[in-house]
């Protein structure tokens, strides 16, 4: 039923342009029942763009190749589950569900915010609908996922990389971050144009905010775990174009999560937020941009496309409008307050957020250096790892550094002598922690030894944090040690969550130097019965053999792995042709040894006409902290957004002073 | 072309219109039409609360942190001064009578 699809496309289409434009009018002209229909209309737009979801879920499920996005991302023979993910495996799938999740968050935000933010609100609607018509705009004119052509036999199939089941949870948390970072950039927009610029637009998007970046921050790791598992080179990180595009808006979006909070104790950096919070959502846009336009090559790209054009005028307007607008109401957002010395917390957010923002900037002129030196100089130079592993150690070991520190200073100013006090313990550890890693042969890899110097020195500063939190709530309300404990926390949700994540991010360090700095890598072809070695193990050809899959041919070659004199078993690794696709793509084998915290990493590269295969195998050692580090990211992430009862009843008893009801 | 596509996109199409007209449909000539705006009082007063809030938080900050060893005694009796100016500038500008304060909602603030 592709009219369908397309029919409910244009009316979301229209609804949000009214949205738009109804809603501007009713804010500029102060006319309530105007703005009611604007945003009744973006539920509406919601609604509509619910049933173009379903329908296009529908074709997919029924393999209708008339739909040529349904021809040319699957084929009879792809399972299920692919089948389905194949909603935003393609372009227009894509934006179907950036649109999909951008109307849904941006209803959800103004009901759920309506009252709290009611005189914010008028501006909120018309930005929201803005944003979101440009999607439509480009799902009915430009990219329709519901063109459609005389039915083949059989469809394209869908990409084999795309074919791992992390590539079903992954696009779609991505998207739940990058369009989640509308939310808080739409408040604040219309916070400058309505001019109120008290906290009440903070308050309303804390939790979208964290939200959208827990999202963001995790769909990276799950990308991270799918290249690791799927592309088969052996490692997680490639500082690719479309990895970099997702860790550019996460990086400000940190910075804002921290310097917000100086808004919030200080009322300082006010013009800095919302820059940060423009910058994030623009940076969103560009990623998007990045992935779906083709116009950088990467392994994650999977479209070459025309919509780049549309993404970079959209990307201009949305900076040119935000710097307008912050520099008109730049008198209304300079703060009152200064800040009172360079040894206090609210310096070291500062020093955080410049090198968070430095980070992300450093990334983005890597990325975009080979689109520029193409259009300047005729060739495309591109950036290595090299260039961007300098400025992540460069600009990386002071944010670890700083992790450790900013929590043990005071607010407002602390002396040195206290500072030097709280610095003992941490820094010992570190210490202690820095010469057992030297002499146990750490040394090897000096970048590494700083970093696990770096990230004993954070670990032992939380704890130290979580030990005399206790101890003085011990003292104020006379608890046990649990109960203590628990009412630290439980008072300080997004202090302590924030530490949890601050752990989380020294524990994916510990795993990216492991891997990084002490990985071993052999290769060799060899014949049946023939021995390749890496670091401890020896792994021995014994067969090779091709199978019928469900929708590929899989070849495997099995080899016994053995330690010492351990015999640790047989493992299997080869490729899989799929036949729809007419293409190939490498099955790597894993296995993970938990007690020595090491994974050892099979690849067969070709086989050979003579019976020998050409293999690759890796030990990565301390791959798997970066696995244990993303779950610890979402512990420490729920922590901070559960709601806070202390700060409920503040904020209803601020609402009942000015006769509305909090959300 | 299905028919029942095109019924089920003229309903939707219709609904749509009947939920964005529903304001105009239920009230067609209000009294009052203009948008709830909070005065330029109240939006002091609420600047002057989020003041308040921030000087008790900062107390309370400063408690903890010179509980838990992050600020010295010495640095204590210099900051605290100050920050209970504040907090009383605060209270004053946003009542100045007394009277009508809401002692047992800043209590909870700066002891919890």
């Amino acid at each position: 039923m592709p009219e369908l699809g397309r029919a409910a496309l244009v009316v979301a289409f229209g609804l949000l342009l009214y949205a738009a434009v109804a809603g501007a009018v009713a804010a500029v002209r102060g006319r309530r029942r105007l703005l009611e229909s604007a945003r009744n209309a973006l539920f509406a737009a919601f609604g509509a763009v619910v049933v173009a979801a379903i329908v296009l879920l529908a074709a997919l499920a029924d393999n209708d190749f008339s739909l040529t996005y349904v021809a040319d991302h699957t084929s009879i023979e792809l399972p299920l589950g692919y089948t389905l993910a194949a909603f935003w495996s393609g372009q227009e799938g894509s934006l179907l569900l950036w649109l999909l999740v951008l109307t849904g968050m941006g209803a959800a935000a103004v009901a759920l915010n309506g009252r709290l933010t009611r005189d914010v609100l008028p501006w909120t609607v018309p930005i929201l609908g803005a944003v979101a018509s440009f999607f439509a705009f480009l799902l009915v004119v430009v990219a329709s996922p519901f063109a459609t052509a005389a039915a083949p036999a059989d469809g394209a199939g869908l990409n084999p990389s795309l074919q791992n089941p992390y590539m079903m949870a992954h696009p779609p948390l991505l998207y739940l971050g990058f369009v989640g970072l509308t939310i808080p950039f739409a408040f604040a927009m219309a916070a400058l144009a309505s001019k109120r610029m008290d906290e009440r637009w903070i308050i309303a998007t804390r939790r979208w905010t964290l939200a959208s970046w827990t999202f963001l921050g995790f769909a990276i790791l799950l990308g991270a775990k799918w290249a690791y598992e799927e592309v088969g080179w052996g490692g997680w990180y490639a500082w690719d174009p479309v990895e970099n595009a997702a860790l550019m808006p996460w990086l400000v979006a940190t910075a804002f999560l921290h310097s917000v909070m100086v808004q919030e104790k200080k009322n300082m950096l006010r013009v800095w937020n919302v820059v940060l919070v423009a910058g994030a959502f623009a940076l969103s846009l560009f990623g998007t941009f990045l992935t779906r336009s083709g116009v950088i090559n990467s392994i994650h790209s999977f479209t070459q496309s025309s919509i780049g054009a549309w993404f970079l005028a959209f990307i201009a307007v949305v900076v040119a409008v935000s710097v307008a607008l912050i520099l008109v109401r730049l008198p209304l957002l300079r703060s009152p307050t200064r800040l009172e010395s360079l040894v206090s917390r609210e310096a070291a957010f500062l020093y955080n957020n410049l090198f968070l923002v430095a980070l992300a900037l450093t990334i983005l002129w890597g990325v975009v250096f080979p689109l520029v030196s193409e259009a300047v100089r005729g060739v495309a130079l591109t950036v290595g790892a090299p260039y961007y592993n300098f400025f992540a150690i460069a600009f990386g070991l002071p944010l670890v550094l700083l992790m450790g520190i900013g929590p043990l200073v005071a607010w407002r100013r602390a002396s040195l002598r206290a500072l030097g006090r709280s610095l003992v313990w941490p820094a010992g550890v570190a210490l202690v922690a820095g010469v057992v890693l030297a002499l146990v042969g750490a040394r090897s890899n000096p970048a590494a030894l700083v970093g696990y110097t770096f990230a004993a020195f954070v670990l032992a500063a939380i704890v130290l944090e979580f030990v005399r939190g206790t101890r003085a709530r011990r003292a104020i309300a006379g608890e046990s040690w649990p109960a203590a404990f628990a009412g630290l926390v439980g008072r300080n949700r997004r202090r302590y969550g924030g530490y949890v994540v601050h752990a989380a991010i020294v524990v994916l360090l510990i795993g990216a130097a492991g891997i990084g700095g002490f990985g071993t890598t052999s290769e060799a072809k060899l014949a049946p019965g023939q021995t390749i070695r890496a670091g401890d193990y020896a792994l021995t050809y014994l067969a090779s053999g091709e199978r019928r899959g469900a929708n590929a041919v899989e070849a495997r070659a099995q080899f016994s792995v053995e330690r010492g004199d351990d015999d640790l078993g047989i493992v299997s690794a080869g490729r899989n042709r799929y036949l729809a696709e007419q293409q190939v793509s490498n099955e790597v084998a894993i296995r993970s040894d938990w007690l020595r915290a090491e994974d050892r990493f099979v690849i067969v590269n070709q086989f050979n006409a003579d019976g020998s295969v050409s293999v690759k195998t890796l030990v990565n050692p301390l791959v798997n902290f970066i696995w244990l580090g993303g779950l610890l990211f979402v512990l420490g992430s729920i922590v901070t957004m559960w709601p806070d009862a202390r700060e409920q009843r503040r904020l209803a008893r601020q609402a009942a002073a000015f006769g509305y009801t909090p959300a | 072309v299905t028919l029942a596509a095109v019924i089920l996109a003229v309903l939707l199409a219709l609904a749509c219109v009947a939920i964005v007209a529903r304001p105009f449909l239920r009230e067609p000539e209000p009294d009052n039409d203009r948008l709830a705006e909070l005065p330029a009082a109240e939006r002091e007063r609420l600047l002057l609360l989020e003041e308040r809030d921030r000087a008790l938080a900062a107390l309370k900050e400063l408690e903890f942190d010179h509980r838990t060893g992050k600020v010295s005694d010495e640095d204590y009796r210099e900051l605290v001064g100050p920050l209970r100016r504040q907090a009383a500038e605060a209270l004053r500008a946003l009542d100045p009578d007394p009277r009508r304060e809401e002692p047992s909602a800043r209590r909870e603030d700066v002891h919890a």
